[in-house]
């Protein structure tokens, strides 16, 4: 009985109880509006916390007008009040109340700054769906007029992104009313409200009924995918796609296919790199059948295109595009009319687009089988290992798996050696990079005998790379070598070379010598780390460069877990107690922050 | 732990030798402009030529000097339509014989209309408007360089120049002919064609945007009927400039253009020119780009400002609404812009805005930046601006006098210091009572500020307590609720698990 009248007590906790008076609207509005815009803007931030001091109803009947009457502020704290409103629905009272959000919400969306804007429209949409179907018609829906018929472009092209929301949940007079209101924004006078319009076009055909999707979207879409501005053409060509997925298969050779045939021939290049960036999207919209009647030959002509973005953008698509062809003619179509455009593409003059093909390029091969990737793609992939450019080379490489699980990496071996050595060696030590984290993966599937021959002395070169970025990526990578060919390997083919670079006399080596065991004893195991690595630490510990001592300390701290009980005590400890009491400041902390970590005091 | 140390070049196994890096790449391997200019790129672009149909080969016409009078405008007509033949110049070998005679058909054309009189019949109109759009009307190429930045890079130049600079200069030629006859224009000279011709103001190639400069300018003048669809399509481009892209090349020779348009409005000033100012040339001021066309955008603010006084508070409100936060480049531009506006600036319009700006202004001397907080102390040297403070100075010294008062202390550049320094000697010696009162409430005014700010702390502390207190007992209601729940339908099914439920 106790627990129920607690519940009971409740809701009066939720609202308006006794203390809120401690808090007069007054000095809460004087922190909204202090002079400085950093004050407001936390205050802002933090406005659920006003509402919940002033509970439901003082929200409702003071705060929000007071914030509906002074919205002229900075752009930044308009944001932020845009961004609280839309979760303001529980501190105003719950559904029921959230219409009550919609008078700031509404002047935000009408701001010049386009951030406020958009995001006043996002709190907008959030909202909506609080509202109840009458509501929406009493209070929402006018509001979406309002801004619609407004003077400035600015409220027009919030309107655009509110009628998909409230269409689906309000009476057929409504509707029709809805409709025509984004008709007439379709054609609006300012190029800004018919780019939003146009941008929202595929989200509002998805929320109508099909048959206006076929008498009104259409007619909008062809006159959107003609407007005099190319900007606002592209963005039609983005709504194709979803309205070519809501028509029946029949109807989209004649309601969408004109305009589509058109958009892929636009004079302006941004257009056509639109639908180069769609293709795949469009291919599943319209589907086999056209994709092989039409589709075929516009792809062609963009990997031909005179823009090289344009070019690019379609060489991304090319995997993709083949991926989806319809598999009974899927080969037929690739060999007789991608190849070709492809083939021209390996040799193209523009590097970006040379690049993108070398991204996708590789995965071709499992769509074509063995023959064909060794007959057809494997020259191409090969003259671009060999490209002069090392984006293309590094795309080509990264992407060997594909291959390797058609023909094997070895058909690529006689031409991948020079394409890696020469990366490896590249002026950028960011392509440098680049192709030490594929080492791995190369590694695996060239087989140790090739990488012992081949690539060794490659990795064992980085780690005395003049770049530390290079040294650490190199230290990593043996790391996941050993991890690859077992401990056995290292021991015969790296540790002595990683242990031979402890006597150099650049202190940056001798240190890459300590990184490397730290890396690496875990994966050797106890027996050579004890062995081999351990007395190589130890000695370094009288090095005469101080950065070298101390990391002597780090890296026994760090293999310390590998050792066993006795040698700690007897090899290692003797040697941080020495290093503890050493002159350098760092030596000493990290030497006794070794021994704690050991628990060896 | 890393340090510059060079490694040895000896050491056999560095993968370093046996190729050179380049100097720029040692101190760090960051892409830097200098890098990627490096780059092979064309330094030339064009999308004209994909449209042209088949070739046609060009036969020589005979000369137009040497033309029969009544034959002249045939023979005009058909050079016209020669010129209507585009080439590929990206190829620079490619029919040099038609490019050639193109290029010589161009020159004489040029020369005629700007020479003869009587040249400029009717039935050349549509021939001459169409020669010129099919030459210059084309979507201009994508940028070589995406994050193209004008005062850095090298623009990307129109290749088709040696033909597409005769077409400009015909065009300019036939607009600024004598015989022009803008009713038999306007024809042809309609708002598609303005419309395309505002589209390329966006060309990187700077030559191509100076011939549009004059050229619209010229439009501008003459037919009279496009003035106000020009006007807007600006407009259109500038919004989209702040709203949309924050890309367009050519914004600096279109504010130009306004600068002297500006100077032709009637009084009084109409609410679309006065909107124009408000939603458009002042929310130019928060473009990324502003340094490239600062000098053109305060032309124009200033000759509104000269057009009618009571714009002023709208402009200097504006701008101390887009006061830069982080760019103090921008910073002394938006400086040098209200020296040039107080320059001009009617007293009775300072007293309106004298507040706000003078916070600003305070707020600019106590810049860690020296140039920022120096270009606003500049203006105590202006002697106009100095006798407007003067006048004014019951209501300015205090704002200001905290901030000079606290920067004479404390800044770290000796000159912005000794600024200061002179700066209060000059309000020393402008209202010495003033000036001393408010030494002596310095400190009283500091504690005062110090207890409002405890005061803003301690309202927040308990503000949030009591949140936390709500949220608390809204927990535990939903949670008493729950348990509630629980325990009437474990009395229904299985009493003993009520323990594990009531946590």
């Amino acid at each position: 009985a106790r627990l129920r009248a607690e519940v009971l007590n409740c809701p009066s906790m939720a609202g308006a109880d006794g203390d809120d008076s401690l808090y007069p609207i007054a000095v809460l509005i004087d922190e909204l509006r202090n002079e400085d815009v950093q004050l407001r803007l936390n205050s802002i931030k933090k406005l659920s916390t006003i509402a919940l001091a002033l509970g439901v109803e003082r929200t409702r009947t003071e705060l929000l007008p007071f914030l509906t009457d002074t919205i002229y502020d900075e752009d930044e704290v308009l944001l932020a009040l845009a961004e609280q409103l839309g979760n303001f629905t529980m501190l105003v009272g719950g559904p029921e109340y959230v219409h009550c959000l919609l008078p700031p919400l509404e002047s935000l969306a009408t701001v010049e700054e386009t951030v406020v804007r958009d995001k006043a429209v996002e709190s907008l949409r959030k909202i909506s769906h609080e509202h109840s179907p009458v509501d929406l018609e009493v209070h929402f829906e006018p509001l979406v007029k309002r801004l619609a018929s407004g003077d400035w472009f600015t409220s027009r092209t919030s309107a655009c992104g509110l009628f998909s929301v409230c269409y689906p949940r309000v009476s057929s007079t409504v509707k029709a009313e809805i409709r025509q209101h984004f008709r007439n924004l379709c054609s609006d006078d300012t190029p800004m409200v018919r780019r939003a319009a146009a941008s929202k076009l595929g989200e509002f055909a998805k929320v109508l009924e099909l048959e206006y999707v076929k008498s009104d979207i259409i007619s909008l879409f062809t006159a959107l995918a003609s407007d005099e501005q190319d900007s606002v053409r592209l963005l039609a060509v983005e709504a194709c796609v979803s309205i070519a997925t809501l028509l029946p298969q029949e109807d989209l050779e004649t309601l969408v296919m004109p305009t589509l045939r058109q958009a892929a021939e636009d004079k302006s290049w941004r257009v056509r790199y639109m639908v180069a960036d769609k293709f795949s999207e469009l291919q599943k919209a319209v589907g086999p059948e056209i994709t092989k009647n039409d589709l075929v030959p516009a792809f062609q002509n963009l990997l031909k295109d005179c823009e090289a973005e344009v070019r690019a953008a379609a060489a991304n698509k090319v995997k993709e595009f083949c991926e989806n062809l319809p598999e009974d003619s899927r080969e037929t179509i690739i060999m007789t009319h991608i190849l070709p455009c492809v083939k021209e593409l390996v040799s193209d003059t523009n590097q970006h687009v040379k690049s993108a093909l070398a991204s996708v390029i590789m995965g071709l091969s499992t769509i074509l089988g063995k023959d064909n990737t060794i007959e057809h793609l494997l020259p191409l992939f090969l003259a671009q290992l060999k490209d002069e450019c090392p984006e293309v080379r590094l795309n080509i490489i990264s992407n060997l798996d594909c291959v390797n699980e058609v023909i094997g990496i070895r058909q690529l071996s006689q031409s991948l050696l020079p394409a890696i050595v020469e990366l490896a060696e590249d002026a950028k030590w960011r392509v440098r990079l680049a192709i030490i984290e594929y080492m791995p993966l190369l590694a695996g599937q060239l087989g140790v005998e090739f990488f012992d021959e081949k690539l060794n002395s490659l990795c064992m070169a980085w780690l005395v790379d003049h770049v530390y970025a290079i040294r650490e990526a190199a230290t990593c990578n043996l790391t996941k070598l050993v991890e690859k060919f077992g401990a056995e390997w290292a021991q015969n083919t790296i540790v002595p070379k990683v242990l031979g670079m402890a006597n150099d006399p650049n202190y940056l080596h001798r240190m890459t010598t300590l990184f490397c065991i730290n890396a690496l004893s875990e994966a050797c195991g106890q027996e050579i780390t004890t062995k081999h690595m351990l007395p190589v630490v130890l000695k370094m510990s009288n090095d005469q460069v101080a950065n070298v001592r101390f990391n002597v300390a780090k890296s026994l701290q760090k293999i310390g877990p590998v050792l066993d009980s006795n040698c700690l005590q007897t090899e290692v400890k003797p040697v941080l107690e020495k290093l503890a009491a050493d002159q350098d400041i760092d030596v000493k902390y990290f030497a006794q922050e070794a021994i704690s970590v050991l628990a060896l005091a | 732990m890393e340090t510059p140390t060079k490694l040895p070049p000896s050491s056999p196994s560095s993968p370093t030798t046996g190729f050179s890096v380049p100097s720029a790449e040692k101190v760090d391997g960051f892409p830097r402009r200098s890098m990627r200019r490096a780059r092979q790129r064309r330094s030339h672009s064009s999308s004209q030529f994909r449209y042209q149909s088949s070739q046609v080969e060009l036969t020589p016409l005979p000369l137009l000097k040497d033309a029969p009078v009544a034959e002249l405008h045939d023979l005009f007509c058909k050079k016209l339509q020669q010129c209507c033949v585009l080439f590929d110049f990206l190829d620079c070998v490619a029919d040099l014989k038609g490019k050639e005679i193109k290029r010589a058909a161009l020159n004489e054309l040029v020369e005629s209309v700007a020479t003869s009189r009587g040249v400029l019949i009717e039935p050349l109109y549509p021939e001459a408007i169409k020669m010129i759009s099919v030459n210059i009307f084309r979507t201009l190429p994508p940028s070589e360089n995406p994050d193209f930045d004008p005062e850095e890079d090298e623009p990307t130049l129109e290749a088709s120049w040696p033909h597409l600079q005769l077409v400009y200069e015909f065009f300019l030629r036939f607009l600024e002919s004598p015989d022009f006859q803008p009713s038999m224009a306007k024809r042809y000279v309609d708002q598609k064609f303005v419309l395309q011709l505002l589209e390329l103001f966006d060309s990187e190639d700077p030559r191509e945007r100076e011939y549009l400069k004059t050229i619209l300018h010229r439009v501008y003048g003459k037919l009279l009927g496009l003035r106000a669809y020009i006007r807007k399509q600006i407009n259109n481009i500038f919004l989209r400039f702040i709203y949309e892209t924050e890309h367009f090349n050519g914004v600096a020779e279109l504010l130009e253009i306004l600068g002297s348009i500006i100077n032709g409005f009637a009084l009084p000033l109409k609410s679309e020119h006065k909107q124009f100012l408000v939603r458009v040339l002042i929310p130019l001021h928060t473009a990324k780009s502003l340094s490239i066309f600062h000098a053109q955008l305060a032309y124009c603010v200033v000759q509104f400002m000269e057009k009618d006084a009571t714009v002023t508070e709208y402009i200097i409100r504006g701008l101390l609404k887009y006061w830069p936060k982080t760019c103090t480049q921008k910073e002394v531009m938006f400086l040098g812009e209200i020296e040039e506006i107080l320059d001009v600036i009617e007293p009775s319009q300072f007293i309106r805005v004298q507040e706000p700006l003078f916070k600003q202004i305070a707020a600019c001397i106590s810049s860690p930046h020296f140039q920022v907080a120096e270009r606003a102390l500049y203006f105590w040297n202006n002697e106009y601006i100095l006798s407007l403070i003067e006048e004014n100075c019951q209501v300015i010294l205090p704002l200001v006098f905290g901030t000079l008062y606290r920067v004479s202390k404390e800044h770290w550049n000796q000159t912005i210091v000794s600024l200061i320094y002179n700066v209060l000697k000059t309000f020393m010696e402008m209202n010495s009572k003033l000036f001393d009162d408010l030494t002596a409430s310095y400190k009283v005014e500091k504690q005062k500020e110090l207890k409002r700010e405890r005061e803003r702390a301690e309202l927040w502390r308990s503000l949030e307590e009591q949140q936390e207190r709500r949220l608390q007992s809204l927990g535990e209601a939903s949670r008493n609720q729950k348990n509630l729940q629980e325990r009437e339908k474990n009395s229904k099914n299985e009493p003993e698990n009520s323990a594990a439920n009531a946590t």
